[in-house]
């Protein structure tokens, strides 16, 4: 789950991380509150998850009143690279002497934490990586041993940050990995990291992605949750625990597993079709959930044919059967389905299907995964 | 022969009286494999249908010699549950869990390297493993795998996902081949057994004379696994990666299967794997066609 800016910052605030004064606003009103609090100048920061705000006009700096007004009420409703901005952030503008950029994820080929520290910051990292690749320090870090105050300090004397910065920037760097271990983040990046010309380091943006496994221990995530990003369908997916994602083309897709419903998707692909979503109906899956997942398609007005894709193993063929029985009962699909079934109990699953008495035109089934992809596409051709 | 279990490893659940480690661990005990013991703590002294229950892995090591552990408990308990095996001389741990966090699994995994260099982890969130015929532990349907022939050839399979992984034992099936073993090592960020470690296993082993690897998108493991491929494997090899269509920055179902900053896609693991002399295949069932073409020529 990836945060917005201001709730990168207040989930910073929780590690003592320090960021600026300021306050999220939804209205033109609420900003110019949110800057008589931090006080001026301000800046006006657009909430959306895309990179490029600044260049889109997504953030302005603000003297007084007047200009928040102007300024909030131009960013407010706009549509950058496709978001469209519903929240400000208004915060106390800084002054600014350096820039620099800090991160830690987790390195999957190491198996290791990796601190990304660079004395260039306030551009895009992968640009420093490509042009200049010397000017980022990388520190593995055992995730038994975590990272104290030395190691961090050493990590910023050989990122060439100056004599003043380093403490500043070794508190920041042990207050940001225990904010992105115990915080359980995928992802903790302060870009830029500033210094100011009176010695304090500080971080001026916040890019957090939060891991969602660990939810199960972290209460205060139920708040952005609220916030989350989705299109109508991924939300009436999530209401109903599907793991689905919304894509553009016009072959509805139900598989179980995460690997055959991403081949479902290439298969369909390679036929000459295009996939409306991925759906994983997971392990297992029972009736309720194949009904589940049939209205969360049924949903989604591209859709012009289902293609289910199961096989076996923990989910049972007759239970994914009487989903798609009862599902056919339940909801009027817009789209016919093309069913291919192996694996456990699959036979009596196909006998279910047989014997309820669905005609051919709502219905078929089809022997291999090849062979169901061609009837499915072939079917979204024609409706 | 197999790699990593055979007709004797003896297998405990941690987690026999749950749901799933019941559900699991009884169909493995009908498979033929040797369930000796379960663990929960606070129930020892029961029995699952025959099965006797231990407090602690260390106890029901002393009392069955076992030396694998299947652990089927939710992702709240499972880092404890692993390295428990690991502290009672566990040597082949499998973990089924999927929904482990990211943090946790990291710790483990740099835990069993520094400290329990002995262990090793299979998972978690992955389906198993089975050698047909003699072992199945993790949630595989053993009737869609076919035992590997005395004379072979006879194939290895590895895998990130778990029903790609019936699709292949299917697909093999279907055409007759026998498998020696077959390894599931789950789609999360950090798996404890990698691809390389099996494709090193399955070349020592006299019983496997050909390979299926299938991938999915994200991370590395893939390219790191062509350039062992190229260097070490002389068994011939084909493959499949899933998650050529994905659309970047979204995790595809598992939690590792995630194409970000243009890295970890499946047409980069495609061309890695190609390079290295493994013939790719565009979906499941071509990369079983080409498995059939190897093994009509050996």
């Amino acid at each position: 789950m990836d945060l917005f800016e201001y709730q990168g910052k207040q989930y910073f605030a929780r590690y003592d991380i320090p960021v600026s004064a300021g306050d999220v606003a939804l209205t033109v009103d609420e900003a110019v509150a949110a800057a008589e609090g931090a006080g001026y100048p301000v800046v006006v920061k657009a909430q959306v998850q895309v990179g490029g705000r600044g260049k889109a006009g997504g953030i302005k700096l603000a003297a007084d009143a007047d200009e928040v007004r102007l300024h909030a009420g131009n960013i407010l409703g706009m549509d950058i690279k496709g978001h469209l901005v519903e929240r400000l952030w208004v915060e106390h503008a800084s002054d600014i002497e350096e820039e620099y950029y800090a991160s830690f994820t987790l390195d999957r080929a190491a198996k290791k934490h990796l601190l990304m520290l660079s004395a260039q910051g306030g551009v895009e990292i992968e640009a420093v990586a490509e042009s200049d690749p010397d000017a980022i320090v990388k520190l593995y870090i055992d995730p038994v041993d975590g990272l104290d105050l030395a190691t961090a300090r050493q990590a910023a004397v050989d990122a060439k940050l100056p004599e003043r910065a380093l403490d500043g920037a070794a508190d920041i760097l042990v207050k940001l990995y225990r904010c992105f271990t115990e915080g359980d983040c995928d992802l903790a990046e302060i870009n830029p990291l500033i210094l100011k010309p009176t010695g304090e380091v500080h971080a001026l943006d916040a890019k957090v992605s939060l891991d969602s496994n660990a939810a199960f221990r972290h209460p205060e995530w139920e708040a952005y949750a609220a916030t989350e990003v989705l299109d109508d369908r991924e939300q009436l997916a999530k209401r109903n625990g599907l793991q689905y994602i919304g894509l553009e083309g016009s072959v509805g897709i139900i598989a179980n597993g995460a690997g055959l419903a991403m081949s479902t998707l290439d298969v369909v692909n390679q036929v000459g079709g295009t996939a409306a979503n991925f759906l994983d109906i997971g392990g297992g899956a029972n009736a309720d959930v194949m009904a589940a997942a049939l209205e969360v398609i049924n949903f989604d007005q591209d859709v012009r044919s289902i293609f289910i894709n199961i096989f076996g193993g923990i989910t049972r063929g007759e239970e994914v059967a009487k989903g798609i029985v009862e599902a056919l009962g339940r909801v009027e699909l817009r789209a016919p389905i093309v069913i291919r079934l192996d694996g456990t109990n699959a036979e009596e699953g196909r006998r279910i299907l047989a014997e309820a008495g669905i005609p051919e035109s709502r219905l078929r089934s089809e022997a291999t995964m090849l062979d169901a992809a061609r009837a499915a596409v072939a079917l979204a051709g024609k409706n | 022969m197999s790699i990593f279990v055979n007709a004797d490893t003896k297998v405990i659940v941690q987690g026999l009286t749950g749901g799933q480690g019941k559900y699991h661990g009884l169909r493995n005990r009908d498979y033929g494999t040797n369930v000796v013991a379960g663990v929960t703590p606070g129930k020892g002294g029961q029995d699952v249908e025959g099965i006797p229950v231990f407090d602690s892995v260390a106890e029901a090591v002393a009392a069955t010699g076992a030396d694998a552990s299947f652990v089927a408990v939710p992702p709240k308990a499972a880092p404890a549950a692993i390295l428990e095996a690991a502290a009672a001389g566990v040597g082949f741990v499998v973990c089924i869990t999927e929904g482990i966090p990211a943090q946790d699994e990291a710790k483990v995994f740099n835990t069993l390297v520094r400290d329990y260099p002995g262990t090793r982890l299979l998972g978690p969130n992955c389906p198993g493993i089975i050698s047909p015929g003699k072992c199945n532990i993790g949630i595989t349907a053993g009737e869609i795998a076919l035992p590997p022939s005395a004379d072979g050839p006879n194939v290895g399979i590895v895998s990130r996902s778990g029903t790609l992984t019936y699709q292949a034992l299917h697909e093999l099936k279907e055409k007759g081949i026998g498998v020696s073993t077959c390894v599931g090592i789950g789609g999360d960020p950090v798996p404890g057994t990698n691809f390389i470690d099996c494709l090193r296993e399955f070349e020592a082993d006299p019983e496997t004379h050909a390979i299926i690897m299938i991938g999915e998108i994200g991370g590395s493991a893939e390219e790191e696994a062509a350039e062992v491929i190229a260097a070490n494997v002389s068994k011939p090899m084909s493959a499949y990666i899933a998650g050529v269509t994905a659309p970047a920055g979204k995790k595809m179902g598992h939690a590792g299967a995630i194409v970000s900053g243009g890295k970890g896609t499946a047409q980069g693991k495609m061309d890695a794997l190609a390079a290295a002399g493994v013939r790719v295949g565009q979906n499941p069932t071509e990369a079983g066609e080409l498995m059939a073409e190897i093994v009509a020529a050996l």
